[in-house]
């Protein structure tokens, strides 16, 4: 088999050739590495490579099939991960200055969850300092490209990670998903991203960006992918207060069934003004197959749509500047130099350490949640996060699942946005809302610009029907081969 | 004019949990630096706090003896400020719905009873501790970080004291309450109780309040006693002279018995408190309320009062026997098998709290049980010793943890109670100090209490003193 066609296989199909002894663990990881060490110059997508524990890993993992023992669920999967959950001895920097050096003592809990089903860790991918930016570029360290158009942005901030699984330099990858940090990088990557329900994946270990909106989601070549890493990463951590109890079903089952009959919301809101005409009608196009697959399409309206963003951006820069406030130099992390006292030593450290959409969204929370104007902004954001959620709730009362566009652009120019913080606020416009209000979303690929730039579709569900979800979606992809397009690097 | 004190306190409890409120790190004072700590509370990136159930309901334990109302939706929030020893840089504390809000605590004063207001408690992490070198010219301190993340409960009263005295008996009664309910062990030198103080002054009469001054450093009773007695001189003299107290912050100076200014009110933190998403809201069921009211000791007020009323004691004893919880449990259970509770009293009073103190002993690990000293109690009580043969046997079952009965037997101090034989001792003294027996006749008293004294020198102590007073009298009249 070629490394080419061997790269570009899906974590399901490769475990399969592993199992019936088709090619050895070590094949694959060497092959993957050989790709990448063509394409990784132009794509950028990694931070760290671990080529010694992949290939370790490798080895344990064949000589395990030699000798007729199974493999984890992940078995012999090569997944990257993004660099702001924490790998035991291995850097996690958040693409931070201030964390350019920090080794953790310990795993995040997906981290763990992926040891343990034996998936094989290359390494750590490319996002926007503290997961803040959608595009990648607020990385202190590189930019990463998007691989079908390296002039263009891979979206963000789980960019590397999006971007090394539509380049083939990994099968899967894990992102983070605080405002749309895993479906926006993976519909203008051309791949799928799923942000699971708040409280489904443990956040142990995952560097909090915005506590209440944080969530790790899979990063995959299809559906089928992402109902499998995610088996792997949900359910209860004692860890994470805030993970859930309620049991994780049996994904790649559930994701079979059909469609029929179901019912499929469209929300206004979603598709009025600011969105592309290109993306609008490849989304309209989706409708039709869901249509076709036998499902009852209505309109929806969620009324709220229209203060997301700003609500967002109140709440999770409220949390992320207390988040964001151990980084001080004292304990690790970056310590600015000959500094006369302690507050010098705070404050050189973090001017030196954090770059500027750190610095802003640190400034914007501090000051919404200072004496008197905590009522005017954090508490008024509540409300209003509150009132979206309600909006979503009575949506579920009349349909099964919302469809839109993850993202009102394609993949947008380095660079183009980066003077205006608010026009690239605007590019998680309809990714936002499923984050405040807790509820699952998924982005597959549903068509190209005439530029051949993919195109994201969204899918939203009620709370914990993830299965649901990747049903729906995988439905759609069994009809259509978006999901097949490689870029050509 | 007179001036009328107006104080408040506010009390930082650390509770006696095994481990760290939201690690597993165990709660110890006194260990190496930075040995009981984890990525947990080190505030490491990615890590998020797990609330220790066992901390939580300490907190509502004493909550509850402070006659709260609980909230039964209680919920933890984000406290940020800068520190050096506070890993995270924002204490999870509560602010917007505290565990337990308006109780009161009754303390006892002058034989007066009042209720002092608790305005809430509620539930935080401990911080860190900073370490300042003593070598000379250094630039930097070090952090220790074992007490970082220990439970920690803090109770804040209205401005309802009037006195030191009312503050000096709220501050006893308070650390009682939290030894009753067995949430802290409240030693002040460890740190693991604090307070800090507010006052202001007002003319007396005046409704309105003065301007308040909050008190930081205090770091025993006696500190904060002295400080609200400065601090109460202070501002009197500053009201007197025309001026305004001014509503600042200030700090006490042990050395200098003086108190600072830290920082006025247009310095203040602004803490921008908000709610805590690492944390769900604890919702505290009824019925966990009833089970953990049910568990409640008995107050030491009240145990007080009913050492008083149904047990006859002096209040002064009462209060004594009261103030320690493990002391007055010793106390009932002597009681539980003597039915004279003022002898007990005495004994444990006198004798016991002694013996505790002169060997810096706690009582749970005190050789002479309750059984063992209702023994020795009995003996007197009999006749068998007598009492200041009693008082040595005592000292010496401290020493030997040997019961009564048996030292009695080996040292041979039964109580001499047979006339014939105490007859011949008196005798044998008349007869040794002529001088003595003329004295008496001349109507010297004290030539009677010379003779008692050598009759009990030489019977060591153990004739029966009512019946050598007896017989010498009876000889003495006689002769």
């Amino acid at each position: 088999m070629k490394v080419t066609e061997l790269i570009y296989l899906t974590g399901y199909q490769l475990k399969e050739k592993l199992l019936s002894r088709g090619l050895t663990a070590q094949e694959v990881v060497e092959g993957l590495f050989a790709h990448l060490d063509e394409v990784e110059p132009i794509v950028r997508a990694y931070l760290l490579l671990d080529r010694e524990g992949a290939m370790r890993k490798a080895r344990e993992m064949d000589a395990r099939l030699k000798k007729g023992e199974g493999l984890g669920l992940l078995g012999g999967i090569p997944i990257a991960v993004k660099d702001n959950m924490c790998t035991s001895g291995l850097k996690t920097t958040c693409a931070s200055r201030i964390l350019e050096n920090f080794i953790p003592p310990y795993d995040a809990h997906v981290v763990e969850r992926l040891k343990e089903a034996d998936a094989i860790i290359i390494g750590k991918t490319n996002l926007d300092e503290f997961a803040m930016g959608s595009s990648t570029e607020n990385s202190a360290f590189k930019l990463t490209r998007n691989p079908w158009d390296p002039k263009r942005i891979p979206g963000g901030s789980s960019g590397g990670s999006a971007a090394a699984v539509s380049a083939g330099t990994a099968l899967m990858a894990l992102g983070s998903d605080t405002g749309g940090s895993v479906r926006q990088p993976a519909a203008l990557c051309g791949v799928t991203g799923l942000k699971p329900t708040y409280g489904r994946v443990s956040r142990y270990g995952l560097v909090a960006f915005g506590s209440s909106l944080d969530q790790i989601g899979p990063i995959t070549r299809d559906v089928r992918d992402a109902a499998l890493l995610l088996q792997v990463i949900a359910g209860r951590d004692l860890k994470d207060s805030t993970s859930s109890d309620i049991p994780v079903p049996d994904y790649l089952k559930e994701i079979e069934k059909p469609v029929k009959g179901l019912r499929l919301g469209l929300p206004r809101e979603y598709f009025m003004e600011g969105l592309n005409e290109e993306v609008r009608r490849a989304v309209e196009e989706a409708v039709k197959v869901y249509k076709k697959l036998g499902m009852a399409i209505h309109e929806i309206s969620l009324p709220h749509t229209p203060y997301a963003v700003a609500v967002y951006y109140i709440i999770a820069t409220a949390e992320a500047s207390s988040n964001l406030a151990r980084y001080d130099g004292v304990r690790y992390g970056y310590r600015a130099a000959n500094t006369q006292n302690i507050i010098e030593m705070y404050s050189r450290s973090r001017v030196e350490g954090f770059g500027r959409e750190v610095k802003r969204r640190i400034m914007l929370g501090t000051y919404a949640l200072s004496s008197g104007y905590y009522e005017a902004y954090y508490l008024k954001a509540s409300k209003v996060r509150n009132l979206i959620g309600q909006d979503f709730s009575s949506a579920f009362e009349s349909v099964d699942f919302i469809l839109c566009p993850t993202s009102p652009t394609p993949a947008f120019k380095l660079g183009e946005r980066l003077a205006n913080p608010l026009e690239m606020y605007l590019s998680d416009v309809y990714t936002i809302p499923a984050n405040l209000a807790g509820i699952p979303a998924i982005s597959i690929p549903c068509g190209f610009t005439r530029e051949n730039l993919p195109i994201g579709l969204q899918l939203m569900a009620r709370p914990f029907e993830e299965a649901g979800l990747l049903q729906v979606a995988r439905a759609y992809e069994r009809e259509t081969e978006w999901h097949l397009r490689r870029p050509e690097l | 004019m007179q001036y009328e004190t107006v104080i408040g306190l506010e009390t930082h409890a650390e509770l006696l949990t095994e481990t760290k409120l939201f690690c597993g790190c165990l709660n110890r004072f006194g260990a190496p630096p930075n040995t009981l700590v984890c990525p947990v509370c080190l505030g490491l990136p990615g890590v998020l706090p797990v609330m220790n159930k066992k901390g939580f309901e300490m907190a509502l334990k004493a909550t509850l003896a402070l006659h709260c109302r609980v909230n039964q939706f209680t919920t933890f929030d984000r406290k940020n400020y800068y520190y050096p020893d506070l890993p995270k840089n924002y204490q999870i504390s509560q602010n917007y719905l505290n565990l337990g809000v308006d109780g009161y605590l009754e303390i006892k004063y002058d034989g007066q009873e009042k209720r002092i207001r608790v305005h809430n408690v509620h539930l935080e992490e401990e911080a860190g501790k900073l370490i300042h070198t003593e070598e000379p010219g250094a630039d930097y301190s070090l952090v220790d970080f074992n007490r970082a993340g220990v439970p920690l409960l803090e109770i804040v009263t209205y401005p309802d004291m009037r006195s030191l005295e009312e503050a000096e008996a709220y501050m006893n009664t308070l650390r009682n309450v939290l030894l009753y309910t067995e949430v802290s062990d409240c030693k002040m030198q460890e740190g693991s109780l604090r307070f800090e103080a507010s006052i202001s002054l007002r003319p007396t009469g005046q409704e309105k309040l003065g301007n308040r001054v909050e008190i930081k450093n205090l770091n025993s009773m006696k500190a904060v006693l002295k400080a609200l007695e400065y601090e109460t001189g202070r501002q009197r003299e500053s009201l007197e002279g025309g001026g305004v107290v001014a509503m600042e912050t200030r700090l006490w100076d042990e050395l200098r018995e003086r108190t600072e200014r830290m920082r006025t009110k247009e310095e203040a933190h602004d803490y921008r408190y908000f709610p805590e998403p690492d944390l769900a809201p604890v919702v505290i069921k009824d019925q966990w309320l009833e089970e953990l009211s049910a568990t409640l000791p008995e107050l030491p007020l009240a145990r007080r009062n009913r050492f008083v009323t149904e047990l006859g004691l002096s209040d002064y004893d009462a209060g004594v026997l009261a103030e320690d919880k493990a002391v007055a449990d010793y106390f009932e259970r002597c009681v539980s098998h003597y039915e004279s509770p003022k002898v007990v009293c005495n004994w444990v009073t006198n004798d016991v709290l002694r013996e505790l103190k002169e060997r810096r002993l706690e009582i749970k690990d005190f050789p002479v049980g309750p059984e063992m000293l209702v023994e020795l109690i009995k003996l007197v009580e009999t006749g068998a010793v007598s009492m200041p043969v009693a008082r040595g046997v005592f000292v010496e079952m401290v020493d030997t943890k040997k019961k009564a009965p048996q030292l009695v037997q080996e040292r041979g101090l039964l109580q001499i109670s047979d006339s014939a034989e105490l007859e011949g001792i008196i005798q044998a003294i008349l007869t040794e100090n002529p001088n003595a027996l003329t004295d008496y006749k001349k109507g010297k008293k004290t030539a009677f209490t010379f003779l008692v004294g050598q009759i009990m020198r030489k019977t060591k102590g153990k004739a029966n003193p009512q019946m050598v007073n007896e017989l010498l009298k009876q000889k003495l009249e006689a002769s």
